[in-house]
């Protein structure tokens, strides 16, 4: 027995050791760090598609960032409460969980601060810069694709929680980084399907 | 603790990060959307193609090393004060390391996406652009993010707070700002 608990104590310290290691530092995380890229020139693509839209209206640029940061945030909020409630033993994946509807309403909420806020600072930065889109129009851009993207948030995060719960992997190492990037890249296709439309 | 987060509660804890995060995309938005940037983008093929890459990267680069050494403090195997020894160098030279391996990386994928959807690219260029950024995105994050953790760690902060606001609002005005300088660096140099 405690000849085990040695050997385990033995196998972490030598994993600790080999965790700190500049080469597995760097093989662990070029990888998925360069998988994480080759998913971004999506959104990448997107952009490079608006070039002209964006060259002519500098209020679309000044919208990008916040766009995808944006995106990233509210799904990791989102998905850490509901991993944290998972890891608690208070989720339950029901439509009349209190927990759940707090944390929808809590999204919605941010989501049209955010976006509301955005569609101002974007037009009178826009305007010193030189461009000449109107109020009216960048609210409806910003509010409508804040609003889609918070739905969109709240059923990846879901989806994402539960199948990794389902799929028995720990939902803070797997699904923060993966739901971040995803609502990251679709933040923007998002963003400029409602920017086709509207313009 | 057994009481429920009402909808309000959790606005109320994440709207100041959310804002900060608004704040610094604006910053950068502003940035991404000036003149000299703009005349860059035309100038440049393929830069708007390499921005959301490249943004990413900083947060997955920095944002782990946060993690990491938020963990190490927290486990006790990192000495609370700042030394240039052992498991601390490993990590800041392989997040500099993965920095700049990503960061060329980016550069070819977005010279070959260009080329796939018949647009000019000029790979050099796009090199150059991405190793200046990469390398001064490293200065400076590292110039934060180090002094905030182990500074904030002996006051009582706990990093595993404050590296997500951090790594995302120097990450995007610092990263926008030094793609602008590798364009200036191209200029100069081609």
């Amino acid at each position: 027995m405690s000849a085990d608990e040695a050997h385990a104590g033995d196998e972490l310290g030598r994993d600790h050791i080999g965790d700190w290691t500049i080469r597995n530092i760097v093989t662990t995380l070029v990888p998925l760090l360069a998988v994480l890229s080759v998913l971004q020139m999506v959104s990448g693509t997107v952009l490079e598609t608006f070039e002209e839209a964006l060259l002519t209206n500098p209020a679309l640029l000044v919208l990008v960032p916040v766009m995808i940061g944006t995106a990233g945030n509210l799904g990791s909020i989102m998905c850490a409460r509901l991993s944290t409630q998972l890891h608690l033993g208070t989720f339950e994946f029901s439509p009349t969980n209190p927990d759940l509807r707090a944390t929808v309403g809590a999204i919605v909420g941010l989501a049209g601060t955010v976006f509301v806020l955005l569609g101002i600072a974007s037009w009178a930065i826009g305007h010193l810069l030189g461009g000449e889109l109107g109020l009216a129009p960048l609210l409806v851009i910003t509010v409508t694709s804040g609003m889609l993207l918070a739905v969109w948030v709240i059923i990846v995060s879901t989806t994402a929680v539960y199948a990794s719960y389902r799929l028995g992997y720990d939902p803070d190492d797997t699904t923060i980084p993966v739901v971040t990037n995803v609502c990251d890249i679709t933040g923007v296709l998002i963003l400029f399907a409602v920017v086709s439309v509207v313009l | 603790m057994t009481g429920h987060d009402s909808a309000v509660d959790i606005y109320r804890q994440a709207l100041p990060v959310i804002l900060v995060s608004l704040v610094a995309g604006l910053f950068a938005g502003t940035l991404l959307g000036s003149e000299t940037m703009r005349e860059g983008i035309s100038r440049v093929p393929g830069l708007l193609l390499l921005l959301p890459a490249f943004l990413a990267t900083r947060g997955g680069v920095y944002g782990s090393l946060g993690a990491r050494l938020s963990s190490g403090l927290h486990q006790g195997l990192l000495d609370p004060h700042f030394e240039w020894s052992g498991r601390l160098r490993n990590a800041i030279i392989a997040s500099f390391l993965n920095g700049m391996i990503v960061s060329l990386f980016i550069a070819v994928l977005t010279w070959a996406v260009m080329l796939a959807l018949g647009r000019e690219a000029a790979l050099l260029e796009l090199v150059i652009i991405l190793f200046v950024a990469a390398l001064l995105s490293a200065v400076a994050m590292l110039g934060v993010l180090l002094p905030v953790i182990f500074k904030g760690y002996r006051r009582g902060l706990d990093p595993d707070n404050v590296i997500g606001p951090v790594v995302t609002t120097v990450g995007d005005v610092f990263g926008v700002f030094f793609l602008l300088v590798g364009i200036a660096v191209t200029e100069a140099l081609l």
